[in-house]
């Protein structure tokens, strides 16, 4: 009798434990763009769930996910990846699929599958933001203000290191813009090896002026450092080391490439329940508004964008500087996933090749 | 004289054995507990090194991307492009594809479409050539529509398909075992009609990695050595209490963190950092000439010379240490000058710790990773940062053992020819 009663009290007990460790892993990218997620989802989330959220980051979460499925070894529930890396993962079979009817409909009853922007619903990934490559200087850097895409690539005329993140995907179509291609021709041209050609010998052109960046949070410090006098960049870093850390950048939006970050689950995620719940949760109306008051990047739902408000400062109005704004959109390039989904590792491999030459 | 050997054979111990076989068994004995405490070290080493290097090796020359599809979750095993290798296997090499390869391809995509493994056999023809992947993914998408006949269907999918590039490259693919990723270690591919030829110029990187690495890494040997040489020298022949004290100085960045380090050095090496400012400070540059120190060859060689001096240093001290200051004493008293004193006396009796401190620092050089990685920029990044790239960024992770496996191989014989050269007794640590 005794023995049973040490038994069920053990039993209970770790049955509390399983119920106390409940946790999700989250990878995502670091910086002020991690914070905003910790901010907008993950504290929210752990309130009402009483689920734990692990924060990790990574400098492109699509690699470790890619990797620690392969070997077996899956450690992330939830990974924030880019458009074209959520569908070829998701082609590659190592993805969880999401079931659309588990997302929240918006607070009018508009259904998820309509509310969402058109592309942000995949098979196996939900879109939350909307964000974008572009490029920023330092004020206190740059005698002229450089104003559009070529300007980046002209170091005649405006000298000065430039940084540049460290692969192909949004190299080479800021490289053909500059080089006089309209946006709406930057993909067909990719498409066949002259136009390849042309935009590594747009790079090429500045190379030896190029610092390589590879997390998102470099390139403000290195353009606050004076180390590059422009850089290209994730645009939400920018806002935030400009309005939040006053320093003296500002984004150039001209030749933008407008790019997702999805929510994906990898397969064989240790907490699968969770982490449905979690991408649930993180992208209903209000996590998304709130998302945007922390970094100036666009919910990826129609019914979040009358909720967004004020920067987290409670003064910067966030509408002008989403990527998004009409102001902004004049001379903009719509990533296209599919070119990188069929052409991210060849390209790449060419990339290297050159960055050794 | 017999009768003495005979004796002598005869000797036995106290309970009756004879002696040879109870002091064989004796010794036999402490040998096994001498087994055994070493046992456990042997394991681990075993299992921690040992096997992982050999399951590296096989890595590089074993591939089954192409041949098989494994479920990560069920662990289901379906072996992939069967129509398309019995084909291979029915034709020799160089056959011109027909409509009964086609169509034995055609049949396969619908297998490839139902596990999701488009990507993972594209992948694995891309490695043999490039720009497949892409024809691979789009053609498993649109594996239900083709209908014969399957030629026609596949040129209007992508004329690329007639390559025989292409074909060379499946039929490489198709075995799981090849050499084919040494040959792309040192930018060979296989030419269709299977002989070996050099890759376009605009994607060779690894012969030309493997030369970059080999120069920075005697250069940095080389700069270590004479700024350790002197350093050691010092420490060996001063005053213990001196001695210790500098000695500080030496093992206290040892000890520190090498992220530290290296991004400390990134603080005084880039272009607005304290190095560029004290030099554009005290007039001797002009603001727009400031020197670029980092993100190129030159930070890789600094902060990697700095990073890995103790290592030199402290073979050095260890042989100079115990050296007796009156051989060079006596030979000075011979009337040798102080050059030949040090050449004939103090020299030679210090080779031993420049052995082992230039081999120490050769091979951790080579394989180095963080600090070429964050102050190397394009032109200073070395062979290991492209292993950790095929490790974590691409994943080909055959190219990458058989990367690995080059500069095992290289190690290994730069190891056989200091043998040879200065012999590997002669080595000293401490």
């Amino acid at each position: 009798m005794k023995t049973k009663t040490i038994l069920l009290a053990t039993a209970l007990t770790s049955v509390g434990f399983a119920a106390a460790a409940q946790e999700v892993t989250v990878m995502s990218w670091g910086g002020s763009y991690t914070k905003s997620q910790v901010e907008a989802y993950h504290k929210p989330f752990t309130a009402e769930t009483g689920i734990a959220v692990n924060s990790v980051d990574s400098d492109n979460p699509a690699t470790p996910i890619k990797a620690q499925v392969e070997a077996g070894n899956v450690t992330v529930d939830v990974a924030d990846v880019e458009f074209s890396d959520a569908v070829r993962l998701c082609d590659e079979g190592l993805l969880e699929e999401i079931d659309v009817s588990m997302l929240p409909a918006a607070p009018d009853g508009t259904p998820a599958t309509e509310d969402f922007i058109d592309g942000a619903l995949q098979d196996c990934a939900v879109a939350n933001i909307v964000w974008s490559t572009v490029f920023a200087y330092n004020t206190e850097n740059n005698a002229t203000a450089p104003a559009t895409i070529a300007d980046f690539f002209n170091t005649a005329d405006f000298p000065g290191k430039r940084g540049l993140r460290k692969t192909a995907k949004a190299n080479l179509e800021m490289a053909l813009m500059a080089d006089g291609v309209a946006a709406d021709e930057v993909y067909d041209m990719l498409e066949t090896d002259e136009g390849i050609d042309k935009a590594f010998a747009k790079l090429d052109s500045i190379k030896d002026d190029i610092v390589w960046w590879e997390a998102g949070a470099q390139p403000p410090q290195l353009l606050a450092d004076g180390e590059v006098v422009m850089s290209t960049a994730y645009n939400g870093r920018i806002f935030n080391a400009a309005v939040a850390e006053s320093q003296p950048l500002v984004v150039v939006w001209d030749g933008q490439i407008l790019d997702f970050d999805l929510f994906v689950i990898p397969k064989g995620a240790p907490n699968l329940e969770e982490a449905k719940k979690f991408v649930a949760y993180s992208t209903d109306t209000q996590r998304l508004a709130d998302q945007a008051s922390w970094i100036s990047y666009g919910p990826a739902r129609k019914s979040s964008g009358a909720l967004v408000g004020k920067f987290m400062d409670g003064e910067t109005e966030m509408a002008e500087h989403m990527p998004t704004a009409e102001a902004n959109l004049t001379n903009a390039l719509v990533n296209n996933f599919e070119f990188w989904v069929d052409n991210d590792a060849e390209l790449n491999e060419r990339f290297n090749a050159w960055l050794a030459q | 004289m017999t009768a003495e050997t005979g004796a002598q054979d005869a000797l036995v111990t106290a309970d009756g054995k004879p002696l040879k076989a109870a002091l064989r068994a004796a010794q036999a004995r402490s040998k096994r507990r001498a087994f055994y405490l070493v046992a456990p070290l042997l394991v681990f080493i075993l299992l921690t090194f040992v096997a992982p290097i050999l399951q590296m090796l096989h890595q590089s020359i074993h591939n089954d991307g192409f041949t098989m599809h494994e479920d990560v979750i069920s662990h289901e095993r379906t072996p992939l492009m069967v129509n398309l290798r019995q084909w291979f296997d029915e034709n020799p090499r160089g056959t011109a594809p027909d409509e009964a390869a086609y169509a034995a391809i055609a049949a396969d995509l619908l297998v490839l479409r139902e596990v999701k493994a488009g990507g993972q056999v594209g992948t694995r023809v891309n490695y043999e050539r490039s720009r497949s992947r892409s024809m691979f993914t789009k053609a498993v998408r649109r594996a239900e529509r083709l209908e014969p006949p399957f030629e026609a269907a596949f040129m209007d999918l992508d004329e690329d398909w007639a390559d025989p590039e292409l074909w060379a490259a499946m039929r490489s693919s198709a075995s799981a075992y090849t050499m084919n990723f040494y040959l792309a270690a040192i930018d060979k591919v296989r030419a269709p009609d299977g002989s070996i030829t050099n890759v376009d110029e605009d994607r060779a990187l690894y012969k030309k990695l493997f030369g970059r690495t080999l120069v920075l890494s005697l250069l940095i040997t080389f700069l270590t050595f004479v700024l350790a040489y002197p350093i050691a020298h010092l420490l060996a022949t001063l005053p213990l209490r001196y001695s210790n004290l500098l000695m500080i100085f030496v093992l206290l960045p040892f000890w520190t963190s090498l992220l530290v380090r290296t991004t400390s050095w990134m603080v005084l090496l880039q272009s607005q950092g304290v190095l560029n400012d004290a030099l554009v400070g005290s007039g001797i540059l002009a603001d727009e000439n400031r020197v670029q120190l980092m993100y190129n060859q030159a930070g890789t060689v600094i902060a990697m010379t700095h990073i890995l001096l103790p290592f030199m240093v402290l073979p050095l001290y260890s042989v100079m240490r115990p050296i007796n200051p009156s051989y060079v004493r006596a030979a000075r008293s011979l009337g040798a000058t102080s050059w030949t004193a040090f050449r004939r006396i103090y020299f030679p009796q210090t080779v031993p710790g420049i052995g082992a401190g230039a081999l120490l620092v050769f091979i951790l050089a080579v394989g180095y990773y963080i600090t070429p990685a964050l102050v190397g920029g394009a032109d200073g990044t070395l062979i290991s940062n492209l292993i950790a790239y095929h490790m974590t960024g691409s994943l080909n992770w055959s190219l990458a053992a058989a990367l690995a496996g080059m500069l095992l191989i290289g190690i290994l014989i730069l190891y056989w020819l200091y043998d040879l050269l200065v012999g590997i007794d002669n080595l000293k640590l401490g």
